[in-house]
């Protein structure tokens, strides 16, 4: 009954950015309460929360309509009984966390923040700590409802529209707006995690201490030292995860995290102390026990980051870029060393990266994770500089048969990038059957794809 | 439900539980176990809302009615309607209202017509009738959004805020009236929350989230209070809003 958009008002046009706040491009913003695709509206990009750190979430041109979802956010239905959720895609899974925990159930696979839409975990299909077991995001989704170019409604899974779906998982929107979603949640006995920690002093230790954990733990991820160098490089500790059973937790209640927040643009010359800080801690670790255990809440396991509310200001007004890649495992860990090394060369590496073992690649034609071990790390903008250590960096991981994640990408190369996917023509034979004049692109489509701005 | 209506676990017939802070609102009701009926005009967004609102804990099911708050004559039957489902409500939730931009109703007197007619007029005649049948079996809580628009004019939204301004009015003197009958009846004074109904206009200082203001107005509803300002801050801003003299609002361009 309320009154709904003032009709006729011509929006004004907002400054839109990924969450790494480079590039920034301006769009028209609607922020609908049901998904819908308004009539002549062309060319439109889908967003949820804005976390891709890149430019996936960007129009390709200024004035391009902004499709926010994250307004259309109902349950559809709950299967209480298999953990079957159906919702629209505008619901976040920190929404999804904070309904359906208290009920024993939790996503089966989450990335690093729960500040984000489920249709955005599809369209990025992202992975978790948990990739070495599960995979990611598209493996426990059933059914996709999509509303295609032309306006139609088009429902796809895994054995309906198949060729739509393995295109719309990992496609980064491109395929149509995604509306609704069924996927699977996961059972759990309690909020809790058991976690360990053990120091490692090099690459090869993590590596190796990731790989014997995979088996018995569901949630594997190493932080390494982006500063060592030398024999040290990929020194950092090792955290393995699994949740608590109710035994273990006992009557624990969980405490939310204290509410922080960045209040304004950090001085680019902030962040280094700050993450010294953090460094010093995790050589404590490391030379203290060489094995903790201890239960931690779901949030302090999962979304470290999410306490600190835009943390993404720390790195100044100028922006930072995240790198993350992937490169296959029987490259052995020759290549990681050279990217580590190649990082701390050009000192603009940040202080702590994040490594993880990834399991089998997902048969979605764009997914990003294949077996191997991915790495990913923040690099603030200095302009040229950091662009021109991304490519060279490419170049590595080309040579090795790995790949970039477009949710972090701001800055691959076409052509880089169509080496990095072996699967790409066939991505783009299927958007180009149900989206022909391209009414969904993005600044990313743009600069990677070669859509029209 | 006790005479006070400060118990949880209240059966609601809900207007406007589909968007906005009426979508916040009833979710926070959902959760915490009341057990609600949608009120309002478009049943197929009604029926998208009852899944939510069933699937976030509401006891099962959440039905639903027509009612338009531009046609009174059909309050009766919608009315009877949550009464049956719910076996006799006690407490309404009405969230419901018409927004334009105030250019909009200055240009368009058909469209301000409407909004005076739902968001006054019709409004409060709903109000009125809950107000007796509550009274009528003992007691109950009626929960309506006036707006801190209603608590000074400003040139740029003095229609809108006329609308509101009558029906705090109202709704002040129905907890007068209605108080000594068992029926509690709080008004609910949002600032600017960011919503639906508020995209695409700037946004002020103060801005809220609908979570937080479903938050304060559940609070408020237990507490029995007769308004409440959410976000809390507004409550001071709307005091010394009021106080201004006339020759600043002249001169102030909002």
């Amino acid at each position: 009954m309320s009154g709904g958009t003032p009709a006729g008002a011509a929006r004004p046009l907002e400054p839109v950015a990924g969450w790494g706040r480079y590039p920034v491009g301006r769009g028209r913003v609607e922020r609908p309460e049901r998904l819908a695709l308004p009539d002549g509206a062309f060319p439109v990009v889908p967003r949820g929360f804005g976390r891709a750190y890149g430019d996936a979430a960007i129009p390709s041109a200024p004035g391009g309509l902004v499709l926010e979802s994250t307004r259309a956010d109902r349950i559809r239905a709950f299967d209480s009984t298999t953990g079957r959720l159906t919702c629209e895609a505008g619901l976040s899974l920190a929404e999804i966390l904070r309904v359906f925990v208290p009920r024993g159930w939790f996503p089966a696979v989450t990335p690093g923040t729960k500040f984000v839409t489920v249709g955005a975990c599809v369209a990025c299909d992202v992975h978790g700590k948990n990739h070495h077991r599960d995979g990611s995001f598209g493996n426990f989704v059933e059914r996709i409802e999509l509303l295609t170019a032309d306006g139609s409604v088009v429902e796809c899974g895994p054995t309906r529209e198949r060729e739509l779906f393995l295109a719309t998982v990992g496609g980064m929107g491109l395929t149509g707006l995604i509306v609704e979603v069924t996927l699977r949640l996961r059972r759990i006995e309690s909020p809790w995690i058991v976690l360990e920690t053990l120091g490692v002093d090099s690459l090869d230790a993590m590596l190796d201490g990731l790989k014997r954990s995979a088996v018995d733990w569901p949630y594997t991820v190493g932080w390494i030292d982006g500063l060592a160098r030398g024999r040290d490089v990929g020194r950092g500790i090792l955290m393995r995860g699994r949740h608590a059973t109710a035994v273990e937790a006992g009557d624990r209640r969980p405490r939310g995290p204290l509410p922080l927040r960045v209040p304004i643009d950090a001085p680019e010359w902030l962040l280094n102390p700050l993450l010294m800080r953090w460094f010093n801690r995790l050589y404590a670790w490391r030379h203290g026990a060489a094995l903790k255990r201890r239960l931690v809440s779901y949030d302090a396991f999962f979304y470290p980051l999410d306490s600190v509310a835009e943390w993404n200001r720390l790195y100044g007004r100028r922006g930072f870029l995240q790198y993350q890649c992937v490169v296959p495992r029987a490259a052995g860990s020759a290549p990681v060393a050279t990217l580590l090394d190649r990082l701390g060369a050009a000192g603009a590496a940040s202080f702590l990266a994040v490594i993880k073992d990834c399991g089998p690649a997902s048969d979605a034609y764009l997914s990003f994770p294949m077996e191997g071990t991915t790495l990913a790390l923040d690099l603030p903008h200095r302009g040229p500089v950091t662009e021109a250590l991304i490519h060279d960096l490419n170049a590595t991981v080309i040579a090795h048969g790995g790949r970039v994640y477009l949710a972090k990408d701001a800055v691959t190369r076409p052509a880089d990038f169509a080496r990095m996917m072996p699967r790409l023509a066939e991505w783009q034979a299927v958007r180009q059957r149900w989206d022909p004049r391209r009414r969904f692109r993005s600044a990313q489509s743009v600069r990677l794809f070669g859509d029209p701005a | 439900m006790n005479r006070a209506g400060l118990r949880v676990g209240r059966k609601v017939a809900f207007v406007g539980a589909t968007r906005g802070l009426g979508r916040a609102l009833a979710r926070r009701l959902a959760e915490r176990g009341d057990a609600l009926f949608l009120l309002g005009r478009d049943q197929a967004e009604m029926a998208l809302s009852a899944l939510d609102l069933e699937a976030r804990g509401a006891p099962t099911p959440v039905g639903h009615a027509p009612l338009d708050l531009a046609r009174p004559a059909g309050f009766p039957e919608a009315l009877d309607a949550a009464d049956r489902a719910l076996s006799r409500i006690d407490a309404l939730v009405v969230t419901g209202g018409l927004f334009a931009r105030h250019e909009e109703l200055v240009q368009d007197s058909a469209r301000l017509a409407a909004l005076l007619d739902v968001n006054f007029t019709g409004t409060i005649l709903l109000c009125q009738q809950v107000a007796e049948r509550l009274a009528a079996r003992g007691g109950g809580l009626i929960c309506a959004f006036g707006s801190v628009a209603g608590d000074r004019a400003r040139r740029g939204n003095y229609l809108y805020g006329a609308t509101k301004a009558g029906l705090s009015v109202f709704l002040d003197g129905l907890e007068l009236a209605y108080r000594d009958r068992g029926v509690r009846v709080l008004c609910v004074k949002p600032g600017f929350v960011k919503t639906g109904m508020t995209a695409g206009l700037p946004v002020p200082p103060f801005a809220g989230e609908p979570e937080a203001v479903a938050r304060d107005v559940a609070r408020a509803m237990d507490a029995g209070r007769p308004v409440v300002y959410t976000p809390a801050v507004w409550r001071w801003v709307m005091l010394v809003v009021r106080a201004l003299p006339r020759a600043i609002l002249r001169r102030a361009r909002f």
